[in-house]
């Protein structure tokens, strides 16, 4: 191994060596960059009702709509165009789940390694706290939080962070903890340097391998759960469909024949949690130093 | 009279992404029965590899890619899995740095005993029972009967190094190799297995490869030494001549380093620089770089030189005999 | 005889097992709970002369770290307090902060005392900039002095802990404490992972350095030999107390502690004039878990002269004379 290539280099390098992982990784740079430039790529605004045509509701994929271009994955009950609607779609899913899993990385993180710094009492409510709440599902917190804030991205964001950030103060406490006894944090105290230095400058910097592991699931878990509530009808208006909802207006016309409204939304969805979900093991793998070569 | 180990041309090289990493890089070793040798270095000199390599304990991705390593006469490289390890523990056994290296952490010592005992041997529990009572006794273990039945955890780091020695002893091996084994351990208790160790080599005869970078060590217990750098034997001979009369200049900056001659306060001879990394390293003598007196010839890896006295050294230019 | 820079008076350090809440609803229910403790110093007190090197030296379970690390302003003592020119080095009550910059300590791994993640640059100017001793503008000329004084290319700031080696490390973690402009440096087994050859090196820059700056400084170390070189003054510990301390050349010459003495002769020492293999002399009998310590003189067990009173009342460091102590009912 060379010495002088950075540390990302060289975690990079060794990332390469897995063609499924760099596949995976292709597939999410792709996804997330149409979803990202959507507008380009689709012939319609699924979300301007005024641009919707009743007539061209649930048409097979291929069928040549009023508005004179073909609508590849067919459209949904109200007209929309379903690629154009998937895209729009994936973009809100990531949005909020990139969003829920930065702020619960952030809040969570945070508290978790403060938690660790800091011992005795404040651990301990702190940590029992986080316990007791990972001892209920996470959809169901969520399920609670979003019928009292209501519908909306915000709302929906805020119920994700909710239910998500124990995950990663379980983490952060865990890696902090063994930081914690480590001789340079010694070094830190013994300068003498203050505690928020030393927990944000030394502790939190040094448990980033483990929340970033937490953090690919958890941005994976955050757009599954949105799209979960979505589908209960806990999610977005309805003038915005996200994938979720779409999957759900869709569910109705399954036995009807028309699969297409539901089955691509969906494939949509797997593909982008698988994708990411492969990344996430690859980094785990080589992050975990029992695994190290 | 046939050396109870003599190793010829031992190498053993690591395949590593970043590149061969020779480690032993043609290593002849001789020693004969009841006697001691030290086998002196410092981290990266590939002393630890070549005491794994003689028991045949290299993993993938290394390898013994030359020499040979013969045991009272007969030839350990190359031998098959199963040759290896009827050889291994009964005629050639290793004890480590960290006891629990040998320990099982969930095995009465007792248990261990005995199963090391009977993997080479078919005897009766009685037997078993009285052979791991001497083995014990032999290394200086207060109370034998207690310590078959305890787990390793109950014992103190001496103690378990002790009981690492007794398994080691147990089927009257010619050879032992003893990678650091008081490195980790307070200097009382050092002393007290350095004492039972001499005692044991004198008494039955086995012969010793005592691996370890600290030379007072070596010059109380060793009768010949044999000093490693960047993976080669710089220099060889009998302890008392080798630490009166270093000849390599390597030999000489090391025993310089070690503060305790010199006067207190005073600075220390020092070598300078740092030691080498074992891949890619430069033609030549490996100690070029830190030594005061390398030059043009030293570019071309030195021949082993034969200085007499069963002394001999792997340098250009060695130090003159006073 | 000059003023005393550090002063550590009575000091105890005593770890206890954490008791968890079940245990305590146990305990209130009438069960027998364990309560563990370590007495890991008891009742030591010891003062620095400004400019000397005092070494601190033992084997494990001593409690020398634990001494070093009261005095660094690490770990407040159990009960006893250590000042710095008078003052406490850290605050006795509340959450224990350290109050000084004046004491800095250097520590045994140089792979664990130095964050992975940062460049050593910043590492060493953290410190000087968090404390004032140096503005953001001046912090990269402060650096590079710094890194040139320990012995390395001021061009290593912007690289990181792993591109170096043992030794080189060390030098970086010597440069981050002297950057703090200590009165005082804490060195706490600083080569005893290193390499001899390396170790030399070290041993070099730190006399070196004592010398430029005038460094007052505690050495820890088990190496005899090692402290022996750089001490002034030598004090022995045994299971948590001081049982022998005076100047390093009179207690290497004549120790009067048996502990001592035995520890001298059971050391294996380097040879170099054809006197053979040698015997050896160890000490007999394990190391006591502190944990439980021996009653009395804690080395009673194990003392080849013990006496009916060494195995009930524990010795205090009695005079000996020409600024020796030693804590033995025999000596003298």
């Amino acid at each position: 191994m060379r010495r002088d290539a950075s540390p990302f280099i060289r975690f990079w390098r060794e990332f390469a060596e897995n063609r499924l992982a760099l596949v995976a990784l292709g597939v999410v740079i792709l996804v997330v960059g149409a979803a990202v430039l959507a507008p380009l790529f689709t012939p319609q605004d699924p979300y301007d009702i005024g641009k919707l045509v009743l007539g061209d509701a649930r048409r097979p994929p291929g069928h040549v709509g009023s508005g004179g271009y073909v609508h590849l994955l067919g459209t949904d009950a109200q007209g929309r165009d379903l690629w154009s609607a998937i895209l729009y779609g994936l973009r809100i899913s990531i949005q909020i789940g990139l969003t829920a899993g930065a702020v619960a990385f952030i809040v969570g993180g945070s508290l978790g390694a403060v938690a660790a710094f800091a011992g005795g009492r404040i651990e301990a409510l702190i940590m029992r706290f986080i316990d007791l709440q990972l001892s209920f599902p996470a959809i169901l917190l969520a399920l609670v939080i979003s019928a009292i804030l209501g519908q909306g991205k915000w709302q929906l964001t805020a119920a994700l962070v909710a239910s998500q950030y124990a995950y990663f103060a379980r983490t952060a406490h865990g890696a902090a903890v063994a930081e914690r006894s480590k001789e340079y944090i010694e070094a830190a105290l013994s300068t003498p340097l203050s505690s928020r230095v030393v927990i944000f400058r030394h502790i939190l910097p040094n448990c980033m391998p483990p929340l970033i592991v937490v953090a690919t699931v958890q941005v994976a878990n955050a757009i599954a759960l949105e799209a979960t509530l979505s589908f209960l009808g806990m999610g977005l208006p309805v003038t915005h469909p996200s994938l979720g909802m779409l999957i759900s207006n869709g569910f109705q016309y399954m036995l009807s024949g028309r699969y297409w409204i539901s089955i691509y939304p969906g494939i949509a969805l797997i593909v982008l949690i698988l994708a990411i979900n492969l990344v996430g093991d690859q980094i785990r793998d080589q992050l975990n130093p029992r695994l190290q070569r | 009279m046939t050396a109870a180990l003599d190793v010829r041309g031992l190498k053993t090289h690591f395949f590593t992404r970043g590149g061969v990493v020779k480690a032993v890089d043609g290593v002849d070793l001789s020693i004969q029965r009841g006697r001691v040798l030290g086998l002196v270095g410092e981290s990266g000199s590939g002393k630890s590899v070549t005491g794994l390599s003689i028991l045949g304990l290299i993993d993938l991705p290394g390898r013994i890619v030359e020499g040979s390593v013969r045991l009272d006469g007969q030839e350990l490289v190359g031998l098959d899995r199963d040759a290896a390890r009827r050889v291994r523990g009964r005629k050639i056994a290793m004890i480590f740095q960290d006891p629990m290296m040998t320990l099982n952490p969930v095995l009465r010592v007792g248990t261990q005993m005995s199963m090391a005992l009977r993997a080479h041997e078919a005897i009766s529990s009685d037997t078993v029972r009285q052979r791991s009572l001497a083995a014990l006794g032999t290394v200086g273990l207060p109370a034998p009967e207690q310590c078959l039945a305890a787990y390793p955890h109950q014992l103190s780091g001496g103690m378990r190094q002790r009981v690492a020695i007794a398994i080691a002893l147990l089927h009257s091996p010619s050879v032992i190799v003893a990678d650091e084994p008081t490195t980790a351990l307070d200097v009382s208790i050092q002393s007290q297995i350095l004492q039972e160790m001499q005692r044991l080599c004198d008494q039955t005869g086995v012969a010793l490869v005592w691996i370890t970078h600290d030379l007072a060590v070596v010059s109380s217990l060793a009768h010949d030494i044999a000093v490693m750098y960047a993976g080669r034997i710089v220099e060889s001979g009998p302890a008392e001549d080798v630490l009166a009369e270093p000849r390599h200049p390597y030999t000489r900056g090391l025993l310089d380093s070690v503060p305790g001659e010199a006067k207190p306060g005073e600075k220390l001879a020092q070598i300078p620089g740092s030691i080498p990394a074992l891949i890619d390293l430069p033609p030549g003598c490996a100690f070029r770089a830190r030594c005061g007196r390398a030059d043009r010839a030293c570019e071309t890896m030195p021949e082993i030189v034969d200085l007499g006295g069963n002394r001999s050294a792997r340098c250009v230019h060695p130090l003159e005999a006073a | 005889m000059s003023a005393a820079l550090l002063e550590l008076d009575g000091v105890s350090k005593r770890f206890r097992r954490k008791i968890s809440l079940g245990d305590r609803i146990a305990a209130k229910l009438g069960a027998k709970v364990e309560t563990r403790e370590v007495r890991a110093v008891e009742n030591v007190s010891l003062s620095v002369i400004r400019g000397e090197t005092l070494g601190l030296v033992g084997e494990s379970g001593c409690g020398k770290s634990t001494l070093g690390r009261i005095a660094a302003g690490i770990l407040p003592p159990t009960s006893g307090k250590a000042s710095l020119d008078g003052r406490p080095v850290m605050s006795e009550s509340g959450r224990h902060e350290k109050l000084t910059t004046r004491v800095q300590t250097v520590f045994q791994d140089p792979f664990a005392s130095l964050n992975p993640r940062r460049r050593i640059g910043d590492a060493i100017a953290e410190g000087p900039l968090a404390h004032g001793l140096v503005d953001h503008a001046g912090a990269v000329a402060y650096v590079a002095e710094q890194l040139y004084r320990v012995g390395l290319d001021p061009s290593y700031a912007s690289r990181f802990p792993h591109q170096f080696s043992g030794g080189q490390r060390q030098r970086i973690a010597i440069a981050r404490a002297l950057a703090m402009k200590p009165d005082l440096l804490i060195c706490d087994e600083p080569v005893a992972s290193l390499d001899v050859s390396i170790q030399a090196q070290v041993l070099n820059l730190f006399l070196d350095l004592r010398r430029a700056l005038n460094l007052t400084a505690i050495f820890i170390s088990h190496d005899l030999g090692v402290v022996r070189h750089l001490s002034d003054r030598v004090a022995i510990m045994y299971l948590g107390r001081i049982v022998e301390i005076g100047p390093s050349a009179e207690i290497y010459a004549s120790p009067k502690h048996p502990y001592t003495q035995a520890l001298l002769t059971s050391v294996p020492r380097l040879n170099r004039h054809r006197e053979g293999r040698r015997a050896f002399r160890p000490i007999a009998g394990e190391l006591p878990s502190p944990l439980s310590p021996p009653s009395g003189c804690h080395f009673h067990p194990r003392c080849t002269l013990a006496t009916d009173r060494c195995r009930t009342e524990p010795p205090q460091l009695r005079s000996m004379g020409s600024d020796r102590h030693a804590a033995c009912h025999l000596a003298e």
